[in-house]
């Protein structure tokens, strides 16, 4: 029988061709997926790396519900420019925590991976609320209804007890006090503010939108932005340790 | 027939599927009662909405039907069930126009930002899902369920398997669209591009997939001929491929049953490295093999050739589907996933070059001996052309996938460029050339309401796209190019914002060519309309066409 007459078994039985599609289809993604669960290397290990604040992660989520990631990647690559132009390359170690990840496909807008501290919270609010005010040509939209929408703290506390449910390593102190944690990061007179810094070592504790009351979604924005990338210390990051 | 004594009963699906519409719409409605975000209720309002409307169409249809279920075959030739296809052909050029629509808008909104509005309902990031959703999934979707329901069922000569169950396919189907659709402008989304929905959008298109695939596969079942014809391969692997992408990708923990975020299962590099072998493959499955399915079964029948070469095809077969789920890391060429998957995924990206030029040569190859035909039939053309620039795109597409090439394309327009290229000229017009075949066979019309507009439609569209890819390849090579550039001390010489100006007069060109491309596809909206409506009715009942010459695999 030759080849030809033998892949007959395949166009005379459905079954058996359903099975043969999918062992071929399997193979490439078990091997290019499953290693990284397991390869130690993957993942660097390094030091500073902890879960968003409630009111960063909530931050985050509005990052990707206005659709940020279609035009800003949160990913420098270790080229010579982009390493001058937005600071040290991405660790795999950066977005362990991140889920879904963000690094993005496009920049029709700059890399935003270490924009954190880069800018003013002043800039951010006037950016974000018409970004041309700031920077004459460029093509983002505006969003001056971040500023004019609060954050609903009801649900903070599940959203953090899901992640928790996915890997993030929340602690039951920090699930506890999601609500009063969201409050006290944007706002450096709250009672609460001592134990929020804590829970989460070295987060900003600033009044982000410059508006007193409860935090906007403009407040939980802009912190996300202000701790992008500024985690790892790399000064003190040994890169040598981490080759793979 | 004992019509008189036995009483008239509900099929087994009709009662099932009645019970079933009543459980979701009881849930539904519990769900908008305690939704947590108004996106939630809306969509579980509409679910609710759905699902009574469901009820109420299986028992109208139960009253109004004869006594007993259609017959599998009349007069010894297969009953063809073309409801279902007409519904999703009909749909598929309304989503087109919307996708299309949606797209130039965008395209607008980057040389233009005052059209974004200000508003979160109108902002490039809330439409720019929309619009590739509407094209890839609505569009490109509906073409893939019409096609394939048309072609199994011609190429096995038997009914379609399942009474309402391929009902159930196409309106659920589009019931997902219409809830994903309406959720990104909600601002539901989960931000892995192309599988933005939402938890409950994910499970209830693997439900709609599920029942597809058992379609599909039932109707392959009882074929009455000996061999599954090529094309059937192909749909074959794109409906099994694409379910097991989709629940790969889409594992999430929501954060409360009534509210519609949810966080994935995935975290970082891993869920990268899942994102891109589900988006790639959606590339690979949903925009290749599904419609190279098309390539296999319009082609020979608007040329009356067979197939090049059946060895060939089987080559082109096996080899593009073990290839394509191994490109997957060339979206993440230089960034914090390991080197050995990116070298992995750039080798198979570049393997991939050959067996897709291997089912381009069998496309364009099976107009041996008819290539006058391309003079008078701007169908076949259409068609044609498609399958070149098939080629095109999966020539670059390697190229790309190439590191140091990567490393200067990646991230600007000249990715968005190649996959309109893509996506324009190979699904579009593959598309366009299926539904001007399509639409008068179902219809049982003579032919086209017009072949003039066919033509007006193929070059108006054609120059739409060179506007296009061109403007972005100029665009993206100029971004890239900038980014990188240094001046004589050292020193970056330009700022971001520069390299966003520069792309200004291209992104106006790009509009104008994305505007070309809408205009052709509102004449071929007119075109298909016209010819159901005043199109002469074929003589010849539609079920009598032979199968193609092509369907004879060589023995």
């Amino acid at each position: 029988m030759s080849f030809w007459t033998r892949h007959q078994i395949f166009e005379k039985n459905s079954i058996i061709l359903v099975v043969g599609i999918l062992a071929v289809i399997a193979i490439g993604g078990l091997v290019e997926i499953t290693p990284l669960f397991y390869l130690k290397s993957t993942i660097e290990v390094v030091d500073g790396m902890r879960p968003y604040t409630p009111l960063e992660l909530t931050g985050r989520n509005i990052y990707v519900r206005e659709g940020c990631y279609l035009c800003h990647s949160q990913m420098i690559r270790p080229l010579r420019d982009e390493v001058e132009r937005y600071g040290h390359y991405s660790l795999a170690a950066e977005s362990m925590y991140d889920h879904p990840f963000q690094w993005g496909s496009k920049r029709t807008g700059p890399d935003l991976a270490r924009v954190g501290a880069k800018y003013s919270d002043d800039w951010h609010v006037t950016h974000l609320t018409n970004p041309r005010a700031i920077v004459p040509r460029s093509v983002m939209p505006g969003y001056p209804f971040l500023a004019e929408t609060e954050v609903d703290p009801t649900t903070i506390v599940d959203h953090l007890r899901t992640s928790r449910a996915v890997g993030v390593p929340y602690s039951d102190d920090q699930i506890a006090s999601a609500v009063a944690d969201l409050n006290a990061q944007a706002d450096p007179d709250n009672a609460g503010v001592d134990a929020f810094a804590k829970r989460y070592p070295k987060a900003v504790v600033r009044n982000f939108d410059g508006k007193t009351g409860v935090p906007t979604e403009m407040d939980a924005l802009i912190a996300y932005l202000q701790m992008l990338g500024t985690l790892v210390d790399f000064k003190l990051y040994n890169e040598k340790a981490n080759l793979r | 027939m004992n019509q008189s004594q036995s009483p008239k009963w509900m099929s087994n699906g009709e009662a099932g599927l009645a019970v079933f519409f009543s459980a979701t719409a009881f849930l539904c409605l519990i769900a908008a009662g305690k939704a947590l975000d108004t996106a939630f209720a809306f969509h579980a309002t509409l679910g609710a909405a759905a699902s009574l409307w469901a009820v109420f169409a299986i028992f109208n249809r139960y009253y109004d039907r004869p006594y007993a279920l259609p017959p599998e075959e009349i007069n010894g030739r297969p009953n063809y069930h073309l409801g279902p296809i007409k519904f999703a052909a009909a749909i598929s050029v309304f989503w087109g126009i919307a996708g299309f629509t949606v797209g130039l808008l965008i395209a607008s909104q980057l040389a233009w930002p005052a059209l974004n509005f200000d508003l979160p309902w109108t902002s490039f990031g809330r439409l720019r899902p929309l619009h590739t959703s509407a094209v890839v999934f609505a569009f490109g979707g509906n073409v893939l369920i019409a096609t394939s329901f048309y072609v199994v069922q011609k190429t096995c000569r038997v009914r379609l398997a399942g009474d309402l169950a391929p009902w159930f396919v196409v309106l659920g189907y589009n019931f997902f669209i219409l809830i994903a659709g309406t959720g990104y402008l909600l601002g539901v989304t989960q931000s892995k591009e192309y599988a933005e929905p939402e938890w409950y959008a994910d499970l209830w298109l693997t439900i709609v997939w599920v029942t597809y695939l058992l379609v599909f596969l039932m109707t392959l079942i009882k074929r009455k001929e000996p061999h599954i014809y090529v094309a059937n391969w192909f749909y074959l692997a794109f409906i099994i491929t694409i379910a097991v992408l989709h629940l790969g990708n889409n594992p999430a923990i929501p954060v409360s049953m009534f509210g519609s975020k949810s966080y994935i299962l995935w975290g970082g590099v891993q869920d990268a490295m899942f994102q891109w072998w589900y988006g790639h493959n959606a590339v690979g499955f949903f925009l290749t093999a599904g419609f190279l399915a098309i390539m296999y079964y319009f082609i020979p029948k608007r040329a009356e050739r067979p197939v090049y070469s059946y060895r060939l095809s089987i080559i082109h077969f096996w080899a593009i589907i073990f290839l394509y789920i191994w490109a997957g890391p060339h979206h993440l060429h230089y960034t914090a996933l390991p080197d050995w998957a990116q070298t992995l995924g750039m080798t198979f990206s570049i393997m991939l070059w050959m067996p897709s030029w291997g089912g381009m040569i069998n496309g364009l190859m099976t107009l041996s001996g008819a290539w006058d035909k391309l003079r008078t039939d701007p169908v076949l053309r259409m068609l044609v052309v498609s399958v070149a620039f098939y080629g095109m795109a999966t020539f670059e597409g390697p190229l790309m996938s190439i590191k140091v090439v990567n490393s200067l394309s990646h991230y600007t327009d000249w990715t968005i460029g190649h996959v309109h290229s893509g996506a324009l000229g190979w699904v579009g017009f593959v598309s366009f050339g299926a539904l001007y075949c399509l639409v008068p066979w179902i219809w049982n019309r003579k032919g086209l309401y017009s072949l003039k507009l066919v033509n007006w439609h193929f070059w108006i569209a054609t120059i739409g796209i060179v506007l296009y890819i061109s403007a972005m390849w100029v665009s993206g090579i100029l971004q890239g190019l900038m980014w990188r550039a240094y001046t004589s001390l050292g020193f970056l010489e330009y700022s971001f914002i520069e390299s966003v100006e520069a792309m200004h007069p291209f992104y106006i060109i790009r509009a104008a060519g994305g505007s070309l491309f809408l205009i052709g596809a509102l004449i071929m909206a007119y075109n298909l309309w016209m010819t159901v409506r005043v199109g002469e009715a074929e003589e010849i009942a539609p079920m009598s066409g032979l199968s193609p010459v092509a369907l004879q695999p060589a023995e």
